[in-house]
């Protein structure tokens, strides 16, 4: 009887693969991952492409338009010989379409650009505290408490009333009171990483303080920052947008999503088609982050994975 | 857990220090000279120097701290620049609305979020469980003023003529006012501090009503609060509700859980006695970061309900650049959220002895 054995095929190979490839192998079968991937990139497709999606300029009233009209979608039946207007036309006579599609040029800036600063200050306040120890870290880590002792969106009234209200200053007072968390998050990650045998390696073969921060400590320690960093884009986007609803962000009448909402909010009973838009790009933006953030966490750490539930 | 409290209340005179320092740079920090930044440009210079003299403005900076935290200490938080009002009485008459949204937002959000997180977790993978977690992360995605505009929409104008109609209206009905527990306490000629307090209390149309038995006020109250209340608290109950699900999912995989379903125990005690108290303690701690983003969804919502809270008076505030009400306003509320803070550690060492003894 002749019996078949298995080829062990010697060329096999089971190519290992780095922790960062892995991580975003991993992040790419997330499912909840691909749909904020998928949302985010509409997104940002709509905000580099905007002057070519928008059919109508976004601040320039249209005089053939009647105000506060509602949607008119020829495919669905709007009679041809009216204007095609998808999402209606605002209060000042303006295609709330072109209006949303520019809107997310602002959020995306005011997302990004305030929470990149408050990981630049704040991470940098967190690994000096964490690394450093002792009293300069008693020092940051209760100034941090006081900034943390306000609740966020009063504490950014109270910066904006100092800074006098508009859209950069938004963006200062988001980035401000989201310091502390990237302090904390930062501080916790750098005192795990700092005892580890690398580091203490490295220490003994004479690097200094400097190097073994910058080259050991930080590139290991930045994983939770990541996470954190996509989940605070959403809140920051949520902020602004608060802060731009309250009068105090943005100002008319450039197209940002909290401000219209606000302009159109007393028309919310007769055309609620001018809430409903505005509101949804916001939530859509959010959940895009906050998805990719959830994806995130879960591919960076598998230990965690779905305690996110 | 005497002592515990003695370590946290002292862990809290730097906190409460800082906020004060930071209230107080507030004012400094604002760019130009503040008197003509708060008098405006045309303000001549003996107009200047005599309203140097009024605030202090004169002194050093140091001297200038002192004399605000003495004022403060003794419940004077200064006078409005528009209407020359004391802060004490705008803070007294617009605190009370705030906090009473915050607190009915914080009771629907944190029932409703632990019995949908519970329901969730006992199903899990089911239907229930993947629709309550889809509307979870909706929940913490939406703009809360948005969710209350809409709420607002669908309560008054498609439910009108059913018994689900709510109007979305003012703290009051008309017809329905308070009046002030002073008047009917005859108490006056109260000043400072106790004054402060009372006027606080008789604000609050649900306390106010309470004490004074008028049940009608209390009724109109909680009525007008329903529509706020969700609108503020969904967020909030949106992510207890992932909270309480993960946590339970991961005490009910313990071997305890197990000895007491092998011992015979009915579920219902298993999930409510065993489980649920030893998952309650991350979801306390959620809850307690919550009243913050609360008390900043109020602010962002009771506009939106012609409610008269700190939001709009802060508003105006900056608008108007009234600083001293700003100032006021964030003292207050940062000493408040300080406080709740305390109250749930002292509730993680209640739940968790462990705590209680690091």
């Amino acid at each position: 009887m002749e019996t078949t054995v298995p080829k062990l095929i010697a060329d096999t190979t089971f190519e290992r693969q780095s922790p960062s490839v892995e991580a975003l192998r991993r992040l790419l079968k997330h499912r909840s991952a691909q749909v904020g991937m998928v949302l985010l990139g509409i997104l940002i497709i709509c905000a580099i492409f905007a002057p070519w999606i928008a059919p109508y300029d976004p601040i320039k009233p249209i005089r053939t338009a009647t105000r506060r009209s509602t949607p008119c979608i020829h495919f669905l039946g709007c009679p041809a010989n009216k204007e095609q207007h998808i999402m209606g036309v605002d209060g000042n006579s303006r295609d709330l379409f072109s209006r949303i599609i520019y809107g997310s040029r602002v959020s995306l800036k005011i997302g990004i650009q305030s929470i990149g600063m408050a990981i630049l200050v704040g991470g940098l306040l967190g690994a000096l505290a964490g690394f450093l120890g002792g009293w300069l870290d008693n020092v940051i880590m209760r100034c941090m408490d006081v900034l943390m002792a306000f609740p966020g969106i009063l504490l950014a009234i109270a910066i904006v009333a100092v800074l006098g209200p508009g859209l950069m200053n938004a963006l200062y007072a988001i980035a401000i009171i989201e310091i502390p968390i990237y302090a904390r998050v930062l501080r916790a990650s750098v005192l795990e990483v700092k005892d580890r045998d690398y580091v203490t390696a490295s220490r003994s073969m004479g690097a200094s303080n400097t190097r073994l921060l910058f080259t050991r400590v930080l590139p290991n320690a930045m994983t939770p920052l990541i996470v954190q960093g996509t989940l605070g884009i959403a809140t920051a986007i949520l902020s602004a947008a608060g802060l731009g609803f309250l009068g105090l962000g943005n100002q008319p009448p450039t197209a940002e999503w909290g401000s219209m909402l606000s302009e159109e909010r007393n028309s919310v009973f007769n055309a609620p088609f001018l809430v409903f838009f505005p509101g949804l790009a916001i939530m859509m933006t959010v959940l895009s982050f906050n998805l990719i953030g959830d994806g995130l966490r879960d591919a960076l750490d598998p230990r965690l994975r779905g305690s996110g539930a | 857990m005497l002592q515990f409290l003695a370590k946290r209340l002292l862990m809290l005179i730097p906190v409460v220090f800082g906020i004060l320092l930071f209230t107080f740079a507030l004012t400094r920090l604002v760019p130009g000279d503040p008197c003509y930044v708060m008098l405006g440009e045309k303000a001549t210079k003996e107009k200047c120097d005599d309203f140097k003299k009024r605030f202090g403005l004169d002194k050093s900076i140091p001297e200038q701290f002192i004399r605000y935290m003495g004022n403060l200490a003794q419940g004077d938080f200064g006078t409005s620049i528009v209407d020359k009002r004391a802060i004490t009485d705008i803070i007294s008459e617009r605190l009370p609305m705030t906090v009473e949204l915050t607190f009915f937002a914080m009771i629907f959000s944190s029932v409703f979020g632990v019995l949908l997180g519970v329901i969730s977790a006992l199903n899990r993978n089911s239907w229930a469980d993947m629709g309550t977690m889809l509307i979870a992360n909706m929940g913490v995605s939406m703009p809360v003023f948005w969710l209350g505009l809409l709420l607002a929409y669908v309560f008054a104008i498609w439910l009108k003529g059913t018994p689900f109609f709510i109007p979305p209206s003012s703290r009051l009905s008309a017809g329905v006012s308070l009046v002030p527990l002073a008047k009917i306490w005859h108490l006056e000629n109260l000043t400072g501090m106790s004054r402060f307090l009372l006027q606080l209390i008789s604000n609050s149309a649900i306390l106010n009503g309470i004490l004074t038995g008028n049940i009608t006020l209390v009724r109109d109250a909680l009525w007008h609060l329903i529509l706020p209340a969700t609108a503020v608290g969904t967020i909030s109950l949106a992510i207890i509700a992932r909270m309480t699900r993960s946590s339970l999912l991961e005490v009910l995989g313990l071997d305890y859980i197990r000895t007491a379903r092998a011992k015979g125990l009915i579920e219902r005690l298993v999930i409510s006695k065993h489980a649920l108290r030893n998952a309650l303690i991350p979801i306390v701690t959620i809850i307690g970061i919550q009243i913050g983003g609360l008390l900043g969804g109020a602010i962002l919502t009771e506009t939106i309900f012609s409610l008269p809270g700190v939001g709009s008076a802060m508003v105006d505030g900056i608008l108007m650049r009234n600083y001293p009400v700003v100032q006021g306003f964030s003292v207050v509320i940062a000493i408040i959220f300080v406080f709740t803070n305390l109250i749930v550690d002292l509730s993680y060492a209640y739940l968790d002895p462990r705590i209680r003894l690091e």
